[in-house]
Parts: structure tokens; C-alpha cells; sequence
């Protein structure tokens, strides 16, 4: 076989968690620059990574995410109207407090990244970007904010984000913070102490399809060792185990969010990755919006689809889907088995015509046809919270 | 893992247990940990031709797809069938029950150039220095 691992070279970002992860034995890869881990095989690896998540909890370190702040300069307002030039999303709708999907558009409607935009007051905003689009996308923002009365700062290397997910993610939060979580809904945040730290960034938020945390630490590596340890510590009666890219891209998968790169980039555009429900035409003008409404006259000439693989084989990334005849008619943007379900699974662009539930696709493997079919998404739904069953006291 | 003093190494990971004419070939406890949690395994169909460093078959991981290049020359007379529904045997009986497939040798003399288990040993040591040195 050939190596599967890249051999990592000194050059690459390391995040203040790296020799934690080492210690533990991780599999190490270069993913976008950095050296990150892929699984944590004295763990059971991946599958088992995986099904922590979905049945109890994982933790990830996700510090190659980067963070930038955008606040306004001398008047009210100034960050909100420089968000709203810069991302699809209305953030004007936003709560102090909340935080919602979103992204920074090239002027032909297409992605220069996806972004988690928090509202941190009314006049203050944090977005969370993609680590391997860091430097293009703090360059984008500073480059598009010059005529708004705002101040954006590059906060990437100041947090360690740990992100804590699965059902149990909330009880292992409970042992390391006083805030208040059960006032946290999804997509909500909080300030409050963890592990002895004052003032830290609590946020409902993750790209697992469960229930779970993302918290933003000092990211000095005392700080750093000392918060994973106590998370570790406190979830092991839930059965907490470190989660590495591997289960966080098949858990992503499952719950069809897009990867940058993959399902979206910048030759992709919101409605062909189906993103319409965060892309808010009525808003008024944005970075991108005029192409995006050209688009819409015009119509798609692929859109993204959920694939089963019905033959034996595994769709993978950057494969081609044909017709029956043989004939190229797209390309799998992410595929893998799927964990949870125990099928082979796919995200797909195909032709319109060819996206209603049912159709066939096939999918080319190593020079071999194999039969695949849409489905509709998310593969995998997180199941309703069921609250607990109310005790009957008889007489 | 201890790998067995009988069989014959490649570079690239795979095992030769070299008996009479015929090879039993897999990959070894090194490959299946690097690739992790084994999926699917693509094997030739008996009969058909495989060739010294060339590719007959893929091994699948979760994340990972993996050629299997033949230590040998020669016809395919066996499949493992049992990997068909459990190719998570690659990982847990690499160098025994998941073997992949059967060779009969076209040109036994070309096995003196695999490494024996002292060499294979040494050899993925110094892959992991490598590695860690770089890190």
C-alpha cells in the first residue's frame, strides 16, 4: 500500500493542543497547513469516534478554525452595516447573543468562505472562518470593510476552540461552567467561567448534527492542556473520547453540512449548493447578491444531491458521476461510508434534471460503473429531544 | 504486532508467504494501522494476472483508499472470500485470516528481492523516526 499519511513537515501551524495530541498517540495529517489530527487509534479510531458523538460525546480540537472581530469604529452601527456589505446571512436579525450560518460571497455569488457569524453586542461581531482560507478571508474582510466605519481584528491565534458534541455534551459542560446552559439554545452563546476561567465564549454551536459546545479559550498551551484535561476529566463518566478530522468530516457528512473546498468554493454558487435558507435576497445589497439574482433568472445547470451507493464501492471525493450510457455528468464532492447508517454515502453536484429522489447515478470507480441513487438529506437527523418521563406518584 | 519471520516484505506494506509455487499474499499490521477502521477490500478475480510492483486490488478505510501492489508475478488461484463481509479482519488479523489473495509464481526467483521480517522491521522504524523527527 502507500503511505496514507502525508509525511508532516516542520513548517506546518501547530495548535497549542499539538503535543496533547501526540501524547495520545494521534494520527497526525497536514490538513489546510496544519498538523491536525485525523484519529486517535488508542481510542478505537475513527468508527468508534464517530459513534461517541452520535451516542454520547467526543471532544475535538478545532483551534485551526479562525476567528475575526469586527466591531464598529466611531459610531453606532458601523460593524453591522460592514457585516451585512460582507456576508448573505441578515445579521440584522441577530440577537446580542445569537450566532448564525453564513458566508462571505465573491462578486459572482460564488464562496470565499462559510462563516459562523456571533453578535457579540450590538456593535461588535465575531466570525468564525475555515483554517486552510484564514489569511484570504482576513484580507477579504479588511479589503471590503474600508469604506465602513468598523474595526476588524484577526483573533485566530488568540483562542484554543474546543468543540464538545454528542448528546452527553451538555452534562460534561454542566461539571466545568456555572453559566446557565439549559438558556443556551442552538445556535446561542454565552460569557461565563469554565475551568476557572472568567469570561469565556460559550456557544451552542458545532458541524457534527448533534446537540453540543464550541468554547473559546486563552490559547497559551498551559491554558490550553489545563481545559482539555478537565474536559476529559469531567466526561469520563459519560465516556468522552478525543475526536480527530476523520470522525468530524463523516459526522459533518451525515448531517450534509458543506466543507469549503468541497461542496462550496469559489466557483460554486449559493444556489447550486442549496443554500438558499441562509442567503437573504430581501436584506438589502451584499458582496455577491446582483450575480446571485442574475443566477436566479437563469437558472442552475447542477445542484448538490445526497447519494446511496446501491453496488458495492465507496464514492470518494472528486469522483465522477455518469449517466447509464457512460457519459460524465458530475462529480462527488465528499463520499464515505457512513457510520451511523452503515451505507455508502454521498454529496453529489448533478444536472437538476437528474436530482429527484430516486434517480439512478453512477458513479465511476476506478474505471468501473457502480450504481448509486439520490436520497434525500440530511442522511442523518439527530433524534427530537425527548424530555424525561414524567414520575406518576399514586395515592 | 510481531511480523512473522517466514514471510517475505514490500515497501509498500504487503506480505508474501512464499510455499512451493505458491504465494499467500496480504498487507501487514503496519498498513492496516495506518489506513485505520478497514471497509472494503476490491481483489482480483481468480485467473487473472498480477505483476511484481504493480497494483491488483484496493483496500478502503473510512477515510482512505489504498492500492495493493502484488510482491509477486503470477496467477491468482484463491480470493479470501471471508473478507467480503468482514474486511474489518484486515485489521484485526492482518498477517493470518485476512490474507487477500493466492499466487501461483511465474517467476519464483523474483521473491529474493523482498525483505525478510528483521529488514521490514528496521525499515518501517525508520519510517516512523521519519516521521516524528519531521513533526
Amino acid at each position: 500500500m502507500e503511505s496514507v499519511n502525508t509525511p508532516t513537515v516542520s513548517e506546518l501551524r501547530k495548535t497549542s493542543l499539538n503535543a496533547v495530541h501526540r501524547r495520545l498517540g494521534a494520527k497526525m495529517v497536514n490538513f489546510g497547513g496544519w498538523d491536525m489530527p485525523v484519529e486517535y487509534p488508542s481510542n478505537g479510531g475513527l468508527v468508534a469516534e464517530h459513534k461517541a458523538v452520535r451516542g454520547a460525546v467526543g471532544v475535538f480540537d478545532v483551534s485551526h478554525m479562525g476567528d475575526i472581530r469586527v466591531r464598529t469604529g466611531k459610531s453606532t452601527g458601523g460593524a453591522l452595516a460592514a457585516v451585512q456589505h460582507l456576508s448573505m446571512n441578515d445579521a440584522s436579525k441577530l440577537a446580542v447573543a445569537q450566532a448564525h450560518y453564513s458566508a462571505l460571497l465573491c462578486p459572482k455569488g460564488t464562496f470565499v468562505d462559510d462563516v459562523i457569524v456571533h453578535r457579540l453586542t450590538e456593535d461588535d461581531f465575531l466570525l468564525v472562518i475555515n483554517a486552510g482560507t484564514r489569511e484570504k478571508d482576513v484580507s477579504w474582510v479588511r479589503e471590503n470593510t474600508k469604506g465602513f466605519d468598523c474595526v476588524v481584528e484577526d483573533l485566530s491565534d488568540s483562542f484554543t476552540q474546543l468543540a464538545i458534541q454528542g448528546p452527553r455534551a451538555i452534562d460534561v459542560m454542566r461539571k466545568l461552567t456555572d453559566a446557565s446552559l439549559d438558556r443556551i439554545k442552538n445556535y446561542w452563546f454565552t460569557h461565563g467561567a469554565v475551568c476557572g476561567l472568567t469570561d469565556i465564549l460559550i456557544a451552542r454551536t458545532g458541524y457534527t448534527g448533534e446537540d453540543g459546545f464550541e468554547i473559546y479559550v486563552p490559547s497559551d498551551p498551559a491554558t490550553s492542556e489545563k481545559v482539555w484535561a478537565r474536559v476529559m476529566e469531567a466526561g469520563r463518566e459519560f465516556g468522552i473520547v478525543p475526536c480527530g478530522l476523520g470522525a468530524r468530516n463523516t459526522l459533518r457528512l451525515e448531517a450534509k453540512m458543506a466543507l469549503y473546498g468541497h461542496e462550496i468554493s469559489d466557483t460554486i454558487n449559493v444556489w447550486e449548493a442549496g443554500l438558499d435558507r441562509y442567503c437573504k435576497m430581501e436584506k438589502g445589497d451584499f458582496i455577491g447578491r446582483a450575480a446571485l439574482e442574475r443566477s436566479k433568472a437563469t437558472g442552475l445547470t447542477r445542484t448538490l444531491v445526497g447519494l446511496e451507493m446501491i453496488d458495492r464501492g465507496i464514492a470518494r471525493d472528486e469522483y465522477c458521476c455518469c449517466n447509464e450510457a457512460g457519459e460524465a455528468v458530475g462529480v462527488i464532492t465528499s463520499g464515505s461510508p457512513s457510520p451511523t447508517l452503515g451505507k455508502n454515502i454521498a454529496l453529489a453536484y448533478v444536472p437538476p434534471a437528474m436530482a429527484a429522489t430516486g434517480t439512478t447515478i453512477y458513479v465511476a470507480i476506478r474505471g468501473n460503473k457502480h450504481k448509486a441513487q439520490v436520497v434525500p438529506t440530511p442522511f442523518y437527523r439527530r433524534p427530537k429531544t425527548v424530555s424525561a418521563p414524567q414520575v406518576v406518584k399514586t395515592a | 504486532m510481531a511480523y512473522p519471520a517466514k514471510y517475505r516484505y514490500t515497501k509498500q506494506h504487503e506480505w508474501a508467504d512464499i510455499s512451493g509455487d505458491v504465494a499467500t499474499i496480504g498487507i501487514t499490521d503496519y498498513a492496516q494501522h495506518e489506513l485505520g477502521d478497514v471497509v472494503f477490500a476490491e481483489l482480483p478475480k481468480v485467473g487473472a494476472k498480477v505483476e511484481s510492483g504493480k497494483s491488483f486490488g484496493t483496500v478502503e478505510s473510512v477515510k482512505a483508499v489504498s492500492e495493493i501492489y502484488s510482491p509477486v508475478s503470477g496467477e491468482v488461484t484463491e480470493i479470501n472470500g471471508v473478507l467480503h463481509d468482514t474486511p474489518e479482519k484486515i485489521n484485526s488479523d492482518p498477517h493470518g485470516e485476512a490474507w487477500l489473495i493466492k499466487v501461483r509464481l511465474a517467476n519464483p526467483a523474483e521473491t529474493k528481492g523482498l525483505m525478510d521480517a528483521a529488514a521490514y522491521e528496521a525499515f518501517i522504524a525508520a519510517a516512523d523516526k521519519g516521521k516524528e523527527v519531521s513533526a
